[in-house]
């Protein structure tokens, strides 16, 4: 990652394919687990812990649509009722069966997987901008029974109340203890994408995307790979449905309505489709930046505007400012972050030699 | 390639240096309020009104030496009705140590009730969240601290009957946004058509509630209601207005809830004078005819600057200083209870429980909070157009508060 491969040759396929393609590079990942596991949860306030919980939870989610969208090749609108449908399973489990976090956080993540396969049943026969339309009638459906059937709502507030996560009698209600628990799963996440997309499965994902017809002819089952990928993605966003219940301590339908879906793509197009580093890049980019952006201008605005004027030109503005950095972040590279900083990366490997 | 990178770092430098550079309050005796609002996201047409309420008001409070010597800091987070933003927006609240908070929006009142619990600030959710909300042993600190949709019910049907003269045998519409909130009154409605006798049909409105010419001409042709109530948000309200009107259905028979009821909605659905005799629910007062809308006025005056446009719209600018004035006067509860000292957040809800006969000179209803009701008793008012403006037509009460209560009651006893 930040270091350069002088003196290592690889000799075999299996090095070429190994998570740590560098000795040093376990160093690297050494620590930043131990940037993120010790140092920051010690050093950093609760408010900043928030922040971060949020991205991991973003992370979870980005991940999966990135499999379908980004791996496969297959548009998904409905990422957003995919997350409720986890969120709702989980809730329900938990509240009538009272079953521990642990056995409803997969729960929902298997439910929202049927739910899944069932939505991208149409992705065999339609591509494109046709199979988005297909997958925005499953999220409109999703809300609309999740709406309308209090068997699975729990009533006409269509919300559940969940209780804090409880971890062998320790209750995860502050920032920092979800910290972790969030950590654990975005790491998870990070990890299990990882070496998914080294495996024989995460490779026909990529077949299919890159020419459906040529990886049929060599042999690869679209129909089976297409419908996993939907199932793999939709378990992805069905436990960050969970994650997101646990962390609000409510199942409430109107979270995860269709803008949640679009902010999803916006992570992994502005991320970088195709990669769990632009994943990553793209659920802290969308999270962060309009905390950023707020954040300077409101200390740069108090030095132009009154503090009443403020607010309004805070907002205002940081709407403009948001937009204007995603298009300014594609014109750069349209291949989106993990572009960018693969570029940077590689500048400065050769650096100062470039030639 | 090379000066791309420069201008990177030149970008991290400058961000850097911002940041280091946040600004220093002068640390005097200061009480800092969170604030929720939706300046740019699908609301934000009630939050571009009701916002500057809110500063104003606390300005003005500011501006004649704060509350009992503390000033007031507000800081406010335009959470774009998305519901990560609301959680990020209350933990910076807790980091800057804001002593309660203005929540906005339904999803994110719902995210935020058991955080809120947790670390003792108190919420306010005017018209948003659940009814339930008002039971203040159950949500210790959400305070609605405005009629939720039931009691808006309740005031709707008495109001209906008080235009028809009884109710027996009659026949009532309920056209609805069809999501949660919408649906949350019909317990109420039903109920109400039990005891009162009148036949109740309801008619749901898909999102994004801009089409529904087939419900209106179900409910004008074939039901043909005695009196419509509409409980309906966005750019829907305007729609039933022009949709109602356009199929012959006398406005004057209209009852809209709180959230239908702005002069920007009256407006868009082709201005005043075409919807003389709609009925508007309202949990503020209306117009500019208060003195504490003068005193802002002067406020701005003496600042040497006039006042600003969102005042023109009085429904949604009045509910922010309803809304700011309910905070500043919890707060002031809380300081007289501690004899001067810093209230805690917890002493504020204390304060926000205690608050009575706060009325503005009738911006605010006669209400009263306590420990177990924190909606403050769901009063109402209803405004109708009349010659252009809106015009009180019935001033603050209680529609069937017993039926309200009641079921409260049987809600708390089924958790």
């Amino acid at each position: 990652m930040f270091h350069r491969e002088a003196g290592v040759f690889k000799t075999t396929y299996a090095a070429d394919m190994a998570l740590y393609p560098l000795p040093v590079a376990k160093w690297t990942v050494a620590a930043l687990a131990l940037i993120f596991a010790v140092i920051v949860p010690l050093t950093l306030h609760d408010y900043y812990l928030s922040i971060l919980n949020l991205i991991f939870i973003a992370i979870v989610g980005a991940l999966g649509l990135n499999i379908l969208v980004g791996y496969t090749g297959q548009i998904s609108l409905g990422h957003g009722a995919f997350m409720s449908v986890g969120a709702y399973t989980a809730a329900n489990l938990a509240v009538r069966l009272d079953l521990p976090f642990w056995l409803t956080l997969p729960a929902g993540g298997l439910m929202a997987a049927a739910i899944g396969v069932l939505v991208g049943i149409p992705s065999l026969r339609i591509k494109g901008l046709y199979l988005a339309i297909a997958t925005l009638a499953g999220q409109l459906i999703i809300e609309w029974t999740i709406n309308h059937v209090p068997a699975i709502s729990g009533g006409a507030q269509a919300s559940i109340e969940v209780d804090r996560p409880d971890l062998f009698g320790l209750v995860l209600d502050t920032q920092g203890r979800l910290y972790y628990f969030l950590l654990f799963f975005a790491v998870l996440a990070i990890v299990a994408t990882l070496n998914l997309m080294r495996s024989r499965i995460g490779r026909a994902f990529i077949a299919v995307r890159d020419q459906d017809i040529a990886a049929e002819i060599i042999g690869i089952d679209i129909f089976r790979y297409k419908l996993l990928s939907f199932a793999i993605s939709s378990f992805f966003a069905g436990v960050c449905g969970v994650l997101y219940t646990y962390y609000f301590g409510i199942a409430n339908y109107e979270q995860f309505q269709l803008g949640v879906s679009i902010d999803y793509l916006a992570m992994i197009i502005i991320g970088g489709l195709g990669s769990v580093l632009g994943s990553i890049f793209g659920a802290v980019f969308i999270t962060l930046l309009p905390i950023v952006i707020r954040m300077l201008m409101e200390n740069v605005g108090s030095l132009f505007f009154s503090e009443s004027d403020l607010a309004s030109v805070v907002s205002g503005t940081r709407l403009a400012v948001f937009g204007g950095l995603i298009i300014f972040f594609l014109v750069i590279e349209p291949e989106g972050l993990n572009r960018l900083w693969r570029n940077v990366r590689s500048y400065f490997r050769v650096w100062p030699f470039s030639y | 390639m090379r000066r791309f990178v420069k201008s990177w770092l030149g970008l991290a430098v400058a961000t850097g240096s911002l940041a280091v550079a946040t600004s220093a309050f002068a640390q005097g005796k200061e009480l800092v309020f969170g604030f929720q609002c939706d300046r740019t996201g699908p609301t934000a047409t009630v939050g571009t009104a009701l916002c500057p309420g809110y500063h104003d008001y606390i300005g003005l409070v500011n501006s004649k030496g704060g509350v009992e010597g503390y000033k007031i800091r507000v800081i406010e987070v335009d959470n774009e009705y998305k519901v990560p933003p609301a959680i990020e927006a209350h933990e910076r609240f807790k980091k800057e140590g804001a002593v309660l908070e203005g929540l906005y929006g339904t999803p994110q009142t719902a995210a935020l009730n058991k955080k809120l619990e947790e670390d003792k600030i108190l919420g306010t959710s005017p018209g948003f969240g659940t009814a339930a909300a008002a039971d203040g042993k159950r949500f210790p600190y959400t305070f609605p601290i405005a009629a939720s949709y039931w009691s808006q019910a309740g005031a709707a049907v008495e109001f209906a009957k008080e235009k028809m003269g009884g109710l027996k045998g009659k026949k009532i519409a309920y056209l609805f946004y069809d999501n949660p909130a919408g649906k949350e009154p019909m317990p109420i409605l039903e109920d109400l058509a039990k005891t009162e006798g009148f036949e109740l049909r309801t008619f749901a409105v898909p999102a994004p509630g801009v089409e529904m010419g087939s419900q209106v001409t179900d409910i004008v042709q074939r039901f043909k209601p005695d009196f419509v109530i509409t409980h309906l948000f966005g750019r829907a309200p305007s729609v039933s207005i022009k949709e109602l009107k356009g199929k012959g259905f006398p406005l004057s028979k209209v009852v809209a809830f709180v959230w239908g009821s702005a002069e920007a909605d009256i407006i868009a659905a082709g201005g005043m004078a075409r919807a003389e005799g709609y009925n508007t629910i309202q949990f503020a007062g209306v117009g500019k005819d208060f003195q504490v809308l003068k005193d802002i006025e002067a406020n701005y005056k003496a600042q040497g600057k006039s006042a600003p446009k969102e005042m023109d719209s009085t429904v949604y600018y009045n509910r922010g200083v309803m809304i700011a004035a309910l905070h500043v006067e919890a707060v002031r509860n809380a300081i007289r209870a501690k004899g001067g000292a810093t209230p805690t957040s917890e002493d504020v809800k204390k304060g926000m429980e205690s608050v009575k006969g706060v009325t503005l000179g009738g911006l605010l209803p006669p209400m009263e909070l306590t420990p177990t009701d924190h909606e403050g008793g769901g009063w109402c008012q209803i405004w109708t157009v009349k010659g252009g403006k809106l015009v009180k037509a019935k001033d603050w009460f209680q529609g069937y508060r017993a039926v309200i209560q009641k079921h409260l009651a049987a809600d708390a006893s089924k958790s």
